[in-house]
């Protein structure tokens, strides 16, 4: 097995002074759609934020494929960012922008590609999402989900080796939804991208994943790892279970 | 890790050939890819086989890079073919249409002729100027009732308002209203001294400060600090689709939103009026002291000088300043769009359209006052 792009030791997540999460250890291989899932309010996005330098951990260490986001400074912080992309779980595209200019930004910023190679490359972006012609379009005038798609785009827009993508499903008709998990599939293989997607929408998990954790509230960690399938059938712990298996609460 | 991208090209008569390898990433291809494009350009005629059997990584910038060798109009007996691109890749290209990334993106469209846009600019003046008078005639009829209903105001929302464009208000209010006594003070006091006049700039203070400039400059800080503010919160919640929840549990947003930040203003306004004639005045005393002017001299002209009327035609032009200021913030605000740019454009459009209704509205004022002799 190769070396982890991504390794979590020993991480402990919260607010203030309050453990959200606590002892997180988990690795994550090249090219691997890995999946953080559980019910709402057990801490996905708050570990997603930690994850990519956004929130400090209150304990523990993130590696990005071998340098420390937790103990760099802002230069060494913003010189990790560089090598991931972020879909926000809004979209969170930049209002002022049309769909062009907010794919073609960071192209402009940090690449010294000419204008004319940056517009095609943003246009092949939006179209991969299945934007194509919404290309001068304001953000506030698409759908949630046509905005989920443009984010997806822009976080792609460096090509970068991985991609955090929080509830990129969420909201999204099934057609859609489903084209977004081919995509996803078809990038992780040939580009050898790999995806860090925080959900809970059982069907793309099950289309994409290739390993999941499951986090829980209760135990302030995680309560499960492995291929989703083995999880929904074969997991001793029946929280786990009841979730793969859409049933509710007793 | 691959080698960078490279490209070799060679022309023919027969054609061009370039051997691309590496990796097509955007570091890479920077600097070949106008290389490239600038050749297909010059050699429009000939047929172009780009052998790709080399490149051995290829992202979305190596993509683009590839449908931009294909997408160009070419003659048919001169077209751009790719061969050997290994398949991993091929799988990645095939999907994308070339032809269908053609035109490249053309800003805005056709530029209007500028009668069309005359014609645009006034019909929306037109629309603005009759969404501001179906606002006044719904805010003045929600005031009324809440004037007959004062049991149904919110008057806990109302007094929150009024703290924080009232009271919060009160340090930047002390501190123009200062030294806008001072100045005048100063400027005036200079010119006077010359025809041993010193002691009028005290009359000069009192009525410029009471009639006009201390309304004036606390409307102007109104509508920049609370007007302002009124816009950015409500275009917020219009964003946020809190308006719309209030609408559908049967709320009036008017009721809500606007009758309380209507009444707040009204409250502060007149107030911090008189409190900025106050500093201003105390501001005017200090500077005409260093030129001898004993204070009680000085509060004489001032208050034999400056009358009653002088004083409550200065505090109702505030009322109308602080009505005006409020209903145009809550409107701005109402009439936001959707994103956090709209926010700013409503907070924009309400802080302009208040300063020029309060210069438009102390105009009218002046003109008014003049002729019933006050």
């Amino acid at each position: 097995m190769s070396a982890p792009i991504i390794s979590v030791q020993g991480l402990a997540v919260g607010f203030g002074d309050q453990p959200l999460l606590q002892g997180l250890d988990f690795d994550i291989q090249p090219g691997e759609v890995f999946v953080i899932l559980g019910p709402s309010g057990c801490g996905k996005s708050t570990l997603l934020k930690n994850m990519i330098g956004l929130h400090q951990p209150m304990a523990g260490r993130v590696l990005i494929d071998g340098d420390d986001i937790t103990a760099a400074d802002e230069e060494g912080r913003r010189r990790i960012q560089r090598k991931f992309g972020v879909a926000y779980q809004s979209g969170a595209l930049f209002g002022s922008m049309n769909l062009l200019e907010n794919v073609s930004l960071p192209l402009e910023e940090y690449t010294d590609l000419d204008a004319s190679a940056i517009e095609l490359a943003a246009r092949l972006k939006l179209s991969l999402v299945g934007l194509a012609g919404s290309e001068n379009r304001m953000p506030a005038e698409l759908s949630g989900g046509m905005q989920k798609r443009a984010a997806i785009a822009r976080a792609m827009a460096l090509d970068p080796a991985i991609l955090f993508l929080d509830e990129p499903s969420a909201g999204l008709d099934p057609i859609t939804s489903a084209g977004l998990d081919q995509l996803i599939l078809q990038l992780a293989d040939i580009l050898g991208i790999t995806f860090v997607i925080v959900s809970h929408e059982l069907a793309s998990i099950f289309a994409v994943a290739d390993r999941v954790i499951m986090l829980d509230r209760d135990a302030q960690g995680i309560i499960a790892t492995g291929k989703p399938a083995d999880l929904r059938d074969n997991s001793p712990n029946p929280r786990v279970r009841q979730f793969f298996n859409r049933e509710a609460a007793v | 890790m691959a080698a960078m991208a490279k490209l070799e090209i060679s022309v023919a008569a027969d054609g061009i050939r370039m051997v691309l390898g590496g990796r097509l990433d955007a570091d890479g291809l920077a600097p070949i890819w106008p290389q490239a494009r600038a050749e297909l350009v010059r050699n429009a005629g000939l047929p172009v086989r780009v052998e790709a059997a080399g490149v051995d990584y290829c992202d979305g910038a190596g993509l683009a890079f590839l449908v931009d060798l294909l997408r160009m109009e070419r003659p048919a007996d001169a077209q751009v073919e790719i061969i050997d691109l290994p398949d991993r890749f091929r799988h990645l290209l095939d999907p994308f249409d070339p032809a269908a990334f053609r035109p490249p993106l053309v800003e805005g469209g056709a530029r209007e002729n500028i009668v069309a846009r005359i014609g645009r600019s006034a019909a929306g003046f037109g629309a603005d100027l009759k969404s501001q008078v179906a606002f006044i005639g719904e805010a003045g009829r929600a005031l009324a009732y809440a004037l007959r209903h004062p049991g149904q105001v919110r008057w806990r929302d109302t007094l929150t308002v009024a703290e924080e464009a009232g009271v919060n208000a009160l340090p930047i209010v002390t501190l123009v209203a200062f030294l806008l006594g001072v100045i005048i003070a100063y400027q005036s006091a200079v010119a006077m001294r010359q025809f041993g006049a010193e002691v009028y700039v005290a009359n000069l203070i009192g009525i410029s400060m009471v009639r006009e400039l201390a309304p004036l400059m606390t409307a102007i800080l109104l509508a920049g600090r609370s007007g302002a503010a009124f816009a950015a919160e409500i275009g917020t919640m219009r964003v946020n689709e809190e308006i719309d929840a209030l609408t559908t549990f049967g709320f009036d947003p008017i009721r809500f939103l606007v009758v309380t930040r209507l009444l707040a203003a009204l409250a502060v306004t007149p107030l911090l009026a008189i409190y900025a004639d106050v500093v201003s005045i105390l501001g005017g005393a200090l500077i005409l002291l260093t030129f001898q002017i004993p204070l009680v001299t000085y509060f004489n002209q001032v208050f034999t000088l400056v009358d009653l009327h002088d004083l409550m035609g200065g505090l109702f032009k505030c009322l109308v300043f602080g009505v005006v200021i409020a209903g145009i913030g809550c409107l701005r605000g109402l009439q936001t769009g959707s994103g956090a740019a709209a926010v700013g454009l409503s907070t924009t459009r309400a802080v302009v359209s208040a300063l020029v209704l309060i210069v438009i509205v102390d105009g009218g004022f002046a003109i008014v006052y003049y002729h019933l002799g006050i």
